[in-house]
C-alpha cells in the first residue's frame, strides 16, 4: 500500500485515490528537436530499484498533478511537492541523502 | 415545462443507519483565482460565507461553500434560486478570469444519518473518519468504492454525500449494502 500526501489538499491519499503519471521531470522534445532527443523523451526511462521521482494525480480528490520522491524497493516516501517545478526541492533531496548517501537520479543528487 | 426530478426520486433505506435522497439541491461550480477580491465578493453574494480554507466547508443546511481544489469551490444553494445566484456570481466576477456553472442536475445528493454513519462511510471510503480526524466543517473529496464522491458532516451523526447523477443508483446500492442491519463493526 502506497500513501502519498497531496501537496495541494494536505490529504494523506491512499494509492487508490491517485492516478500514476509515470516518471517526473521529463524534458519535452517536440518539433524541431533531434531524433535522439525525441527518442529519449518518448522511450528512455529510469526504472530504478531505489530512489525514484514520479508524477501522480490526485484523481479522486482535487484533480491536481504533483510530484513524489520515493523508494521503489521499500515504498518509503521521501516527500511530495507541486508539479510546477523542474527540480525536486532541497529538503526532499536532503531527506533522500539521509537515507541513501551518494544517491543520484538523472542529473539530481 | 417538465418538473425537475432528482436522480433517486426520494428513495430511502432504513437499516443500520438511514440512507436517503437529499432531493433537488442547487449546486454551482466556481473556478478561478480564489484569492482574488472579486472571487471573495462572489462567494459572499451567493452563499454569504467567506472563501473556505483547504478542505473546509462553511455555512450550513441549504446554503454552504465547500473547498474542492486550489481553484474550485462548490456553492450549495436552494435549487429554485440557482439561476439567480449564478447571475449574482457572474456580476461580482465581471472582468475576472473565472467560470461559474450550474451543475445541480449533473449531481446527486444523499444523506447518511445515524449513530453508525461514520462506520458506514468508512466501509466505502479510504478516509480516516474517526471523530478525532474528521468532523463538522471538514470536506473531503474521495472515492466511494468505484466512484468519485464528496462528503461532509451536516450533523454530528449525519453525512451529506455528493456523487455524479449517472452513478446515483450505484451509490445508493453501495450505501444500502454497507448499512445492512447487523453489519456494525464498532470501529469508532
Ligand atoms: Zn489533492
Amino acid at each position: 500500500m502506497l500513501i502519498l500526501t497531496c501537496p495541494y489538499c494536505g490529504v494523506r491519499a491512499d494509492e487508490t485515490e491517485l492516478s500514476p503519471g509515470g516518471e517526473a521531470h521529463l524534458t519535452r522534445h517536440g518539433p524541431g528537436s533531434s531524433d535522439d532527443d525525441f527518442h529519449g523523451y518518448l522511450f528512455t526511462r529510469e526504472n530504478p530499484r531505489g530512489v525514484h521521482f514520479e508524477r501522480w494525480r490526485h484523481a479522486y480528490g482535487c484533480g491536481k498533478w504533483f510530484h513524489a520522491a520515493r523508494d521503489t524497493m521499500t515504498l518509503e516516501v521521501f516527500g511530495t511537492y507541486p508539479a510546477q517545478t523542474t527540480e525536486p526541492p532541497r529538503d526532499i533531496c536532503d531527506a533522500i541523502t539521509a537515507r541513501h548517501p551518494g544517491w543520484n537520479w538523472r542529473d539530481f543528487s | 415545462m417538465s418538473d425537475p426530478v432528482s436522480a433517486l426520486n426520494g428513495a430511502e433505506f432504513h437499516g443500520l443507519i438511514d440512507v436517503a435522497d437529499a432531493g433537488l439541491t442547487g449546486m454551482i461550480t466556481l473556478r478561478g483565482n480564489l484569492g482574488a477580491a472579486k472571487a471573495k465578493k462572489a462567494v459572499k453574494a451567493v452563499t454569504g460565507t467567506a472563501v473556505p480554507a483547504v478542505g473546509e466547508v462553511l455555512g450550513s443546511g441549504e446554503t454552504a461553500t465547500a473547498w474542492m481544489s486550489p481553484d474550485e469551490l462548490l456553492l450549495i444553494v436552494p435549487y429554485a434560486e440557482v439561476a439567480q445566484r449564478v447571475a449574482k456570481a457572474e456580476t461580482a466576477l465581471a472582468g475576472e478570469h473565472a467560470m461559474v456553472v450550474d451543475v445541480s442536475d449533473a449531481r446527486a445528493v444523499l444523506t447518511v444519518t445515524g449513530s453508525d454513519a461514520r462506520e458506514v462511510m468508512a466501509k466505502l471510503c479510504p478516509v480516516d473518519l474517526s471523530p478525532a480526524a474528521f468532523g463538522k466543517g471538514d470536506f473531503r473529496r474521495t472515492r466511494m468504492a468505484q466512484i468519485p464522491a464528496a462528503l461532509w458532516m451536516t450533523e454530528s451523526d449525519q453525512f451529506t454525500v455528493i456523487c455524479f447523477r449517472s452513478v446515483a443508483d450505484y451509490a445508493f446500492a453501495l450505501l444500502k449494502v454497507a448499512a445492512q442491519p447487523g453489519s456494525a463493526v464498532g470501529a469508532f
